[in-house]
């Protein structure tokens, strides 16, 4: 298994022959990112693909000694953060769409639930509780805990000061906390 | 590392694999691996690879090693991962099928990559010869400003990755005979007659001495197989052997099909 500076280092030098292993050792942050942002797994894939489809031409128009630089994890959350927020910017604009079988014929929604809910069951009560926090929070806690990546890479990723990467992991945990507390004392 | 810094399993719990599809996926996107999927030409299905850039493979559909045989020949040739299409690119499918359906290039791209640049004027050459025409190794090498590289506009065409979509069928040698194909000499002369020409015809005018034909209304000689050609009335049609006897006789090159 390749450190993240070996790969960088590969890359640089043959980059279709590394891409593969590039896309393995980032997929699962990619993709769990955009399925925490998008709430649809089909979407979420989507989203995972044009991320690294983008990778792909910035490194080939990259040189040598910027690719060696890369901070990979880094690098591949603030592409994927960016299309998400685009497609979110996008869908905002975008009329609601209303399929003409669901005016046509109801249907009970306990036989056919909608992608977004079975993706809310699917990611459990500490997913909620994620999803409920304040965006900038949010991916800086999902970052740290779920993708266990560092505050220098998570700082790097948001494009924010280290120290105030820090403060928002750490109020996003205690926000965590506190929601978990009352809801077991409720 | 502080309390609050301490690992959370309950959110590290929450790491979603991503799904096995998505790295093969990406990888045929930017042209790094091929997906196949059959469509059907005139002469019956053949496989069609493609990726992110564009059609990069054709092959004939009626082999005995069938899929595997032509997954084998691609990875062999290219270098590259390929697999069957799961859900083939709805926008590839459709410009392939009504491409071959009306035997020119509609809305394709194609991954070229490996084919050197001449070898790459030769087959866009090829790609302008209408359906139902043919034309002499001769009359392509002409006009990709290459006159005397007939042999190399031969092999260039021998070696076309995307038969049927680029036409190479359509071109014959020079003393009238069908000539050879990268799917063998059989599927060419087929391929040739499901658009209207007849290979047999084609070659016992040649044998005749008719390789190019005139007509005595307007003085204009033309390839045989040119549409204007085709239109002559038969009492109107003057073969010729060469184009300087056409010439001598007074009659002057289409401007559509350029005779050679």
């Amino acid at each position: 298994m390749d450190t993240t500076e070996d790969l960088a280092a590969r890359l640089a030098i043959d980059l279709d022959g590394t891409f593969e292993a590039l896309v393995r050792a980032e997929q699962d942050l990619v993709y769990g990112i955009a399925l925490r942002s998008t709430r649809d797994p089909g979407a979420a894939e989507e989203l995972a693909q044009d991320t690294f489809v983008r990778a792909y031409r910035a490194l080939a128009s990259y040189d040598t000694q910027r690719i060696g630089d890369l901070q990979l994890h880094a690098w591949f959350a603030r592409i994927t953060i960016n299309l998400c927020r685009n497609r979110a910017r996008s869908r905002r604009g975008a009329p609601v769409e209303v399929p003409f079988e669901s005016i046509a014929e109801p249907v009970d929604p306990s036989l056919h639930p909608e992608p977004a809910a079975l993706a809310r069951e699917a990611e459990g009560e500490w997913g909620r509780r994620l999803a409920a926090l304040p965006g900038h929070y949010r991916l800086a806690v999902e970052l740290r805990h779920v993708h266990g990546l560092s505050y220098e890479e998570i700082a790097a990723a948001l494009e924010r000061p280290i120290n105030t990467t820090k403060t928002h992991v750490h109020r996003g945990v205690a926000l965590l906390r506190a929601a978990y507390s009352q809801e077991i004392s409720a | 590392m502080n309390a609050i810094d301490a690992p959370l399993p309950e959110l590290t719990a929450l790491r979603t694999p991503a799904p096995a599809d998505l790295a093969p996926t990406v990888l045929v996107r930017v042209g790094l691996a091929d997906e196949w999927f059959m469509a059907d030409a005139p002469i019956g299905p053949i496989f069609v690879a493609y990726n992110g850039r564009g059609v990069s493979a054709t092959g004939p559909g009626d082999r005995a090693e069938g899929a595997a045989g032509f997954e084998a020949g691609f990875a062999g040739r290219f270098g590259r991962a390929i697999r069957s299409a799961r859900r083939p690119d709805a926008g590839v499918v459709r410009a392939v099928t009504r491409s071959l359906a009306e035997g020119r290039p509609h809305g394709l791209a194609f991954d070229l990559r490996g084919v050197s640049p001449f070898a790459s004027a030769v087959l866009h050459g090829a790609l302008t010869i209408p359906r139902g025409e043919i034309r002499p190794y001769a009359w392509l090498a002409r006009e990709i400003g290459r006159p005397r590289a007939v042999r190399a506009v031969g092999s260039a065409l021998g070696h076309n990755p995307v038969p049927m979509l680029i036409p190479c069928h359509r071109v014959v040698r020079s003393d009238g005979t069908i000539g050879d194909y990268a799917w063998g000499s059989s599927v060419k002369r087929a391929a040739l007659a499901a658009e209207g020409v007849d290979p047999d015809t084609i070659e016992r005018q040649a044998r005749g001495g008719m390789h190019y034909v005139g007509s005595d209304t307007t003085h204009i000689v033309c390839l045989p197989t040119c549409r204007h050609a085709r239109r002559m009335m038969v009492r109107h049609q003057v073969p010729f052997a060469s184009l300087k006897a056409a010439s001598e006789a007074g009659y002057r090159p289409c401007k559509i099909c350029r005779p050679v």
